[in-house]
């Protein structure tokens, strides 16, 4: 949130406009990616500081490539959040734009269905890749294990709006209930 | 995809696919996709069952987020490159704003009382939400394709989440031979 070097700007730029257009499976899927090059790579925060990041992504509404602009955020303030935004949609949506007319022409073509069925499983490897990754970021002691792991059966069992899930959360924190 | 669709007199412009698409983004947490369809098909009828499916396979099978490449694709539908940009604009404006100012908050006072204690609920139940989704993603692809695919879930999470192998080396070791094998599958 200091002034931002135009280096760092570009180096937002570059590495989400990359992560955009590997981001087979949605934002979910690359928040391993994101993560080796936020912390690991480049060291612009703290494991905690990007589990937290995304919490509040979580929390607030709106799909799930916030998380990235939240990154933006974090590195060079709201101009690296506008960045990191448009770097990780503009690629993507360029393609998806100019794919669209293509796709209609090839429609239940057997490679088409070869390749939505081939790159499902290696998508959910990677969704899960990132729980993996955010529950050792995030649950630093066992009381917060036990929430995310209640969270999960709620979550996958019922149909509950997850926000009631992210507010029980919340409420027992601010209550002291998982210091 | 790209010449509006002439059945449909209600067709929408680029200042009506901004409205609904802010909608949209304002209405979900963690992934909007459901009120996407909600709006589109059930809502405003812009788009029928199947064309939305349609729609959504091909957002899928793209990289990229997939809500944002179902806006682009619809805008873009409808009203051309005009529609695209309103779509994406109305979709991301609002939540950007709003996290935005989340942040602010979090950057002020992250560290004020238990403020830290409830971000750590939160983040415990945020992985929680992306562990149940993983979860109910895998199930029918392990129940039908227990062979000739489930073993590309373990493979990416071992290559990612285990190894941490950069993401684009992953990608291009599994996913051709995933394809491939899915390929055979349907033979």
């Amino acid at each position: 949130m200091k002034g931002a070097s135009t280096g760092l700007l570009g180096d937002l730029a570059s590495q989400f406009a990359v992560l955009s257009l590997v981001a087979f499976g949605g934002a979910n899927a690359v928040i391993p990616e994101m993560h080796r090059q936020a912390v690991g790579l480049n060291h612009w925060m703290s494991d905690v500081e990007f589990a937290n990041l995304f919490a509040i992504a979580q929390a607030a509404p709106g799909p799930n490539v916030m998380i990235s602009t939240l990154v933006g955020w974090k590195v060079a303030g709201i101009g690296g959040a506008l960045v990191a935004t448009i770097a990780m949609c503009a690629p993507s949506s360029l393609l998806a734009y100019f794919a669209a007319r293509a796709w209609e022409r090839y429609r239940e073509t057997r490679w088409r269905v070869a390749i939505g069925a081939g790159l499902a499983p290696v998508t959910v490897g990677l969704v899960g890749s990132s729980a993996w990754l955010l529950i050792h970021a995030a649950d630093r002691q066992w009381r917060l294990v036990v929430v995310t792991a209640i969270v999960a059966v709620v979550a996958y069992v019922s149909k509950i709006n997850p926000l009631w899930c992210l507010a029980a959360a919340a409420a027992l924190g601010l209550a002291g209930a998982l210091g | 995809m790209q010449s509006p669709d002439t059945s449909n007199d209600d067709s929408p412009k680029a200042g009506g696919l901004f409205l609904a698409f802010l909608s949209v983004g304002l209405s979900g947490f963690g992934g909007v996709l459901p009120f996407a369809r909600r709006m589109l098909v059930e809502r405003r009828k812009w788009l029928s069952e199947s064309q939305f499916n349609e729609t959504l396979a091909l957002c899928q099978a793209l990289p990229g987020p997939n809500i944002v490449n179902v806006s682009v694709v619809v805008g873009s539908r409808f009203a051309g490159p005009a529609g695209a940009l309103a779509a994406l604009a109305g979709l991301l404006g609002a939540p950007v704003v709003i996290v935005l100012v989340l942040a602010t908050l979090y950057g002020r006072y992250g560290e004020a009382g238990r403020v830290p204690a409830m971000i750590a609920g939160l983040g415990a139940a945020a992985c929680g939400l992306v562990a149940a989704t993983a979860a109910k993603m895998a199930l029918p692809i392990v129940r039908t394709r227990p062979v000739s695919a489930a073993p590309f879930i373990v493979l990416a999470f071992i290559g990612v989440g285990i190894m941490k192998f950069p993401l684009v080396w992953v990608l291009m070791v599994l996913a051709p031979v995933s394809i491939a094998a899915a390929w055979r599958f349907r033979a």
